[in-house]
């Protein structure tokens, strides 16, 4: 300690060390500084005494507040919940195709359909219920299975093509590409691509093919048969894409489209909820159109 | 010696060719390969050296070799992770990114982790060991201790990168964050860590000064800590010695509470206390000013390192970690600040009386901004500590934010203006090629940080508010992918402030080429002084 001098520049006495020429200025530590830090050992004495801090032999210090984080969410969960049961209760007791009599419960089934569709449904329809491919647009007017109110809410109950519910809505396309020579399904995808120009569907010799083979579901008029879950080839909404390649590629393969049973993951209040949102978006039938 | 050398070489050359015939996975065998042609290149160059006479080494000048290849591996790891990272930044942005054609080598699973560990523990830890070996001999007046182990540090470590890099594209990782690298990289690097620790302390131990600088404190607990962490949290069991897997010992929450005292502590003593390291010398080098306060240096630095290892649980706010735990985690995190704080203010105040220095050198500038950034990711991490705060925070690109403002700002500017220290040094001339280079370095970096940072804070708080939010009856009004697409136009904003960012460390290493291509102006070798 025999190299103490002041620094001529702050007038700071320095510690007498040096390292490589490094020196160190005896200043105190500064007291804004030191007074936050008391501050916020202050604040962590006082936070370790109202929740949840040192863990003991079998459990730890519960806290004078008796806060937990679990008991937080739960009563988060329980407000909402609690607040919510009213409606809820009478979105259950209404029917679902006299919800537009309700209006107030049909704009709570909205609000609480559109929050389940957003958490379960749009990973495969999109986040705005546009679809894709495969995934049907829920947009449109084109349904396949019905549009009005009640069979949305079955399609959803049950599912589609699923092995867990007995009751899932079933059918399924043959896989042409085993039926047909390539040169057949080259003309009959011809064929279909037209169809949505007026083509007559039974014309020329892809009509001969589409007669033989696709009006059983599909119709004489192409324009499908909802209790099968046929779509209607003639309103040019292509589920699994409209290219040639595409629609050969359906007519070939045969697509099999699967939707689970919500009926098993939702409540009744959401799945009619849900039902009441997707049925707004764009449900219910020329002559009895959904109001938004 | 030489024939035990030559031996060991050659079994373990033979060890790898069995390892690589018997591998059972891609990576497993990559790796034995890669092992066998260097233990098969080391035999042959030993073998060739045989009858040489043992070189003499000059034990009264500091060994710089370790150095100067750390800096240009420095620089070179900092330029490989800047630019993984633009790429996965855009792959977020465009998901295109992720071509078909290099589907499970180069898709964004793969190269994340490649990036952290690029500039973590590839850019920065060999900034911290070059640094580390540069001022241990400054500051103890002592050729650093061990001989050649200092090159065996230096090529350890680059073989421990290549193996976790070259891992993680292969899909080898036990998926543990920023500890990804599969138990035998995890081996290697304990051996080379154990290494550096020795010549650290062996130079520590014969030093001609009577007290230990601060910065070889920082520097000193940075080694120790991470070593026990290291070992702590890549405790695991392989499934066979022929394959890449193994099982970790702990499980469930206690293996998440472990991971994370290890992910948090990475934070806080590689990136935190080893930097300060770095800071305590070379910023009062820089400004040619005595260290602020001595008291201040010893108070922060002993708080520093006792609270630091406790944060780690307030990353697991609201999970199945026990309540007690979290809010330890989180007081422990608030009380850091002001230790935290401590070092910046010792850094900054260091200034005084040059302030001006500000103003006319822009390493100096550099200096100041990295401590500036510092100070301000060690506020904003204790306020995320905090439960409610965290409730926003956590799962959102604000965390992210949080850490590149910390990374690319503290610990990326201290290294440049490291490494515009030492290359004229290292390599013997006067200064810097190009000073403009440096001020042009300075702004191309700090305006990327700042387009990195503000936009994950937008982002991120966004995400946040998007993700809670409920309309009147209380639902939910937004799904996940509403939070994606929204995040679309800040996604853009953070990939062009990695351009800057990534551009700007281009321009240093074209300065650095050009000094170190200067022709010679002072002599290389700085003698150990006669005290």
């Amino acid at each position: 300690m025999s190299n103490k001098r002041i620094d001529p520049v702050t007038g700071t006495e320095t510690t007498g060390h040096q390292w490589d020429g490094i020196e160190e200025l005896n200043n105190p530590l500064p007291r804004w500084w030191l007074w936050t830090f008391y501050a916020t050992i202050l604040f962590g004495v006082i936070y370790v005494i109202l929740f949840p801090a040192w863990p003991m032999v079998t459990s730890a210090t519960g806290g004078l507040l008796g806060w937990s984080t679990r008991g937080d969410v739960a009563a988060e969960i329980q407000a909402v919940d609690d607040a919510q049961a009213p409606m809820r209760n009478r979105l259950v007791e209404t029917d679902l195709a006299a919800l537009g009599d309700h209006p107030e419960v049909q704009d709570f089934a909205r609000d609480a359909g559109a929050a389940v569709f957003r958490t379960n449904c749009s990973q495969c329809h999109g986040a705005g219920a546009a679809g894709g491919i495969g995934y049907p647009n829920l947009l449109d007017d084109a349904w396949l299975w019905g549009g009005d109110i009640d069979t949305i809410a079955t399609t959803i109950r049950h599912g589609i093509r699923n092995e867990d519910d007995p009751d899932a809505r079933w059918s399924q396309m043959p896989a042409f590409g085993e039926i047909l020579s390539e040169e057949e399904i080259a003309t009959l995808t011809a064929h279909v691509m037209s169809l949505p120009d007026g083509t007559d569907p039974l014309a020329g010799p892809g009509g001969e093919l589409f007669d033989m083979n696709c009006t059983s579901c599909h119709g004489m008029d192409g324009k499908g048969d909802q209790s099968l879950g046929a779509p209607n080839l003639t309103d040019a909404i292509w589920l699994y894409g409209g290219s040639e390649d595409q629609i050969a590629h359906s007519i070939s393969r045969g697509p099999f489209g699967v939707m689970p049973a919500w009926g098993k993951f939702l409540s009744e209040a959401e799945l009619k909820a849900v039902a009441a949102y997707v049925h707004g978006l764009g449900g219910g039938t020329e002559e009895d159109p959904a109001t938004n | 010696m030489q024939y035990f050398r030559l031996t060991a070489y050659a079994l373990v050359a033979i060890f790898a060719a069995v390892a690589a015939d018997w591998g059972r996975d891609l990576a497993y065998s990559v790796h034995a390969v890669l092992i066998m042609l260097i233990a098969g290149g080391l035999f042959l160059w030993e073998l060739r050296s045989v009858d040489d006479p043992p070189p003499l080494a000059d034990q009264g000048s500091y060994m710089d070799g370790p150095i100067r290849a750390g800096v240009i591996a420095t620089a070179f790891w900092g330029l490989a992770g800047f630019l993984v990272g633009t790429f996965i930044a855009f792959q977020l942005a465009f998901p295109v990114l992720n071509f078909d054609w290099s589907e499970g080598y180069a898709n964004f699973g793969r190269l994340r982790p490649l990036h952290t560990s690029a500039v973590i523990f590839a850019f920065g830890g060999n900034a911290l060991i070059a640094t580390s070996f540069y001022v241990v001999q400054r500051t103890s007046a002592a050729r650093l201790w061990g001989g050649n182990t200092a090159w065996f540090v230096f090529w350890g470590y680059q073989l421990f990168i290549v193996l976790a890099a070259t891992g993680y594209l292969l899909g080898s990782t036990q998926s543990k964050e920023y500890a990804e690298p599969e138990w035998y990289v995890d081996i290697w690097l304990t051996i080379v860590w154990v290494a550096y620790l020795a010549v650290f302390l062996g130079t520590i131990i014969k030093r001609r000064e009577r007290h230990i600088y601060v910065a070889n404190w920082f520097f000193l607990a940075f080694i120790v800590t991470v070593a026990m962490l290291h070992v702590v949290n890549n405790l695991s069991i392989p499934v066979s010695i022929w394959g890449s897997k193994s099982v970790q010992v702990f499980a469930g929450v206690q293996d998440a509470m472990v991971q994370w005292w290890y992910g948090h502590n990475a934070v806080g003593f590689f990136l935190t206390a080893g930097f300060l390291g770095m800071m305590y010398y070379f910023v009062p080098k820089q400004a040619g000013r005595p260290i602020y306060s001595y008291k201040l240096s010893i108070i922060h630095f002993w708080a520093l390192i006792f609270l630091y290892i406790w944060a780690g649980p307030h990353h697991l706010h609201y999970t199945a970690l026990p309540d007690w735990a979290s809010t330890l985690g989180m007081v422990f995190s608030i009380i850091l600040w002001m230790p935290s704080w401590g070092g910046m203010i010792n850094g900054l105040m260091t200034l005084e009386g040059a302030w001006d220095k500000i103003r006319t050198d822009p390493i100096i500038r550099m200096f100041v901004a990295s401590l500036a950034f510092y100070g301000m990711s060690t506020f904003e991490g204790p306020m995320m500590s905090i439960r409610a705060v965290n409730s926003l925070s956590h799962y959102t690109d604000w965390t992210i934010g949080h850490v590149h403002s910390g990374a690319l700002g503290w610990n990326g500017l201290i290294t440049f203006a490291c490494i515009y220290f030492l290359t004229p040094k290292l390599w013997g001339r006067k200064q810097m090629h190009s000073m403009a280079a440096i001020n042009l370095h300075f702004w191309l970096a700090t305006i990327g940080i700042v387009f990195y940072a503000a936009s994950m804070w937008v982002t991120g708080i966004m995400e946040g508010l998007m993700w809670r939010e409920v309309d009147a009856n209380g639902f939910l009004v937004n799904s996940f992918a509403d939070t994606v697409a929204a995040k679309f136009p800040m996604y853009l904003v953070r990939g062009l402030g990695g351009v800057l960012y990534l551009t700007g460390a281009l321009v240093m290493v074209w300065n650095m080429w050009m000094t170190i291509r200067q022709p010679q102006a002072t002599p290389v070798t700085t003698t150990v002084p006669a005290e």
